[in-house]
């Protein structure tokens, strides 16, 4: 079911993937059924901070305390987040 | 991460990759044994495994996943034969999710029961594919040569789902059950499948023997293709995510398939001997594999000689060697080539431009024919029949 992401989402990893650091290809992964998503630096960060507990605000508060600058980054988490669930990688709880 | 791209906008998109000289073993299949209750008369298992018997043991096996897994190797399938036939699974499969692999199990989930799912969940299995011989109880068995696979199968595949496992359901499709796609479907949904492989036969070791009796004829294929595109449409409409893979056999095509996404680029299989191989099927080639026993991953993977045998484009004959075409199908199956022209060297026949097309287009014709004849299946007594007659 699509839930429309908003700040105060909380996302899971989809039960369908295992997320974690890969080092022979050095960055994130997704990883489902014989197959494997690499993943850009940013959504894997995005990603790694997911525990299925946090909210998509205090994400991006982590985000901001880890990354200089990271400033005015709502809008392109959220907007991930929405692709993410749409491709079935993650779920939202409003 | 200190990655340059932090700084850039999230994104659905993979990391750009870098190009070695050939790949890393990313998929390590691992054959456990030859051993299985079924009697497939598709199975891909060499037609003389009864000869291969001396079985890697336990520690053997942990120490090729650990040194898979340096050479690159993410995703690990425990397969066979049937690999719920070792009693060491629950072992093999704790040790390799240690290691950080992503595991999976292909099974005929014959030998599988409620409290063995739960162990190997607890072990760390990720995954669970399932492989039906067909949606009909009595071509089932027929197919799989047991009286009782079915309804164990249907048992497991919700057991499978209960405890919360992403699940494949592999259906091998043929003549004599491709014409039911539509119930095939029907009952991997009704199953609450998340995968569903509907993959046509591939026509080698048992599968060749038993050819005329498997392959379709091309109305019957595109008809079931037909189908299958309709479900997908109204599933999709119903908001259902299961995801339906549908994989033609290369008999129907005039160009052949990149096998294995190129010789030594992506796969490794370990045979229940420790035999290594850079497809399941490689083992019938008069080429001499390296052995787990022997050497090391690494150097097998880089340095022997069959595994950059085939490897890049100098092996090549023509009309491969010149064809423009051959950095996307490196020329085709080598197994194929083998079996149907008598050289590993030659283009795969599939191709519309080898001189031995006419062998793939006489299957075809005699597709057309209906055949009376009998299964040769996959059993020991059979097996011997082979390694004896070579």
């Amino acid at each position: 079911m699509i839930t429309e992401a908003s700040l105060n989402s909380v996302p899971g990893i989809s039960a369908m993937y295992r997320f974690q650091w890969e080092q022979a290809q050095n960055c994130y992964v997704l990883l489902y059924p014989e197959g494997m998503i690499k993943l850009n630096g940013p959504a894997g960060e995005i990603l790694a901070l997911i525990d299925g507990d946090r909210s998509i605000i205090e994400i991006v508060a982590l985000l901001k305390e880890k990354f200089d600058g990271a400033e005015g980054i709502e809008g392109d988490v959220i907007e991930f987040m929405q692709d993410a669930e749409n491709q079935n990688w993650i779920s939202l709880q409003a | 991460m200190a990655n340059a791209s932090c700084n850039a906008k999230p994104s659905l998109d993979s990391v750009p990759g870098v190009t070695p000289s050939h790949g890393q073993p990313l998929w390590l299949l691992a054959e456990l044994t030859y051993k299985c209750p079924l009697q497939c008369p598709y199975c891909s298992n060499p037609l003389d495994f009864a000869a291969h018997s001396n079985e890697l043991t336990t520690d053997e096996w942990i120490e090729v996943f650990r040194q898979g897994r340096e050479l690159g190797a993410v995703q690990l399938g425990f397969s066979g034969g049937e690999p719920l036939v070792r009693q060491d699974l629950v072992e093999l499969i704790g040790a390799a999710r240690e290691l950080g692999y992503y595991t999976n199990l292909i099974t005929s989930g014959v030998g599988l029961n409620e409290r063995k799912v739960a162990e190997f969940r607890q072990a760390g299995l990720d995954h669970i594919q399932v492989s039906f011989q067909a949606s009909d109880e009595e071509v089932n068995n027929m197919l799989a040569g047991s009286k009782k696979a079915f309804q164990q199968k249907l048992k497991m595949a919700r057991e499978v789902k209960a405890q919360g496992y992403p699940m494949v359901l592999n259906f091998v499709t043929h003549r004599h059950n491709i014409d039911q796609i539509d119930r095939i479907i029907e009952l991997c949904v009704e199953l609450e499948a998340d995968f569903v492989e509907l993959a046509t036969c591939q026509y080698y070791g048992w599968g060749y023997e038993n050819r005329d009796q498997l392959l379709p004829t091309r109305a019957q294929l595109e008809r079931a293709e037909r189908i299958t595109n309709e479900y997908r449409e109204k599933l999709a409409a119903e908001g259902n995510p299961i995801k339906l893979i549908f994989v033609t056999p290369d008999y129907y095509e005039e160009r052949p398939k990149g096998c294995m996404n190129g010789w030594g680029q992506v796969f490794l299989t370990v045979t229940p001997d420790g035999t290594a191989l850079p497809c399941h099927s490689a083992r019938m080639l008069p080429v001499e594999f390296p052995n787990v026993r022997e050497g090391s991953l690494s150097y097998i993977w880089n340095e022997s000689f069959g595994f950059n045998k085939f490897r890049g484009y100098d092996w090549m004959k023509e009309p491969c060697r010149s064809c423009d075409e051959k950095e996307k199908d490196f020329g085709g199956c080598r197994c194929q080539a083998y079996m149907m022209t008598g050289d590993a060297t030659n283009a795969d026949p599939v191709c519309g431009k080898s001189p031995h097309h006419h062998k793939i287009v006489e299957a075809r014709d005699s597709a057309e024919t209906p055949v009376e004849g009998e299964f040769i299946y996959r059993n020991e007594r059979n097996s011997r029949v082979f390694f004896r007659s070579e």
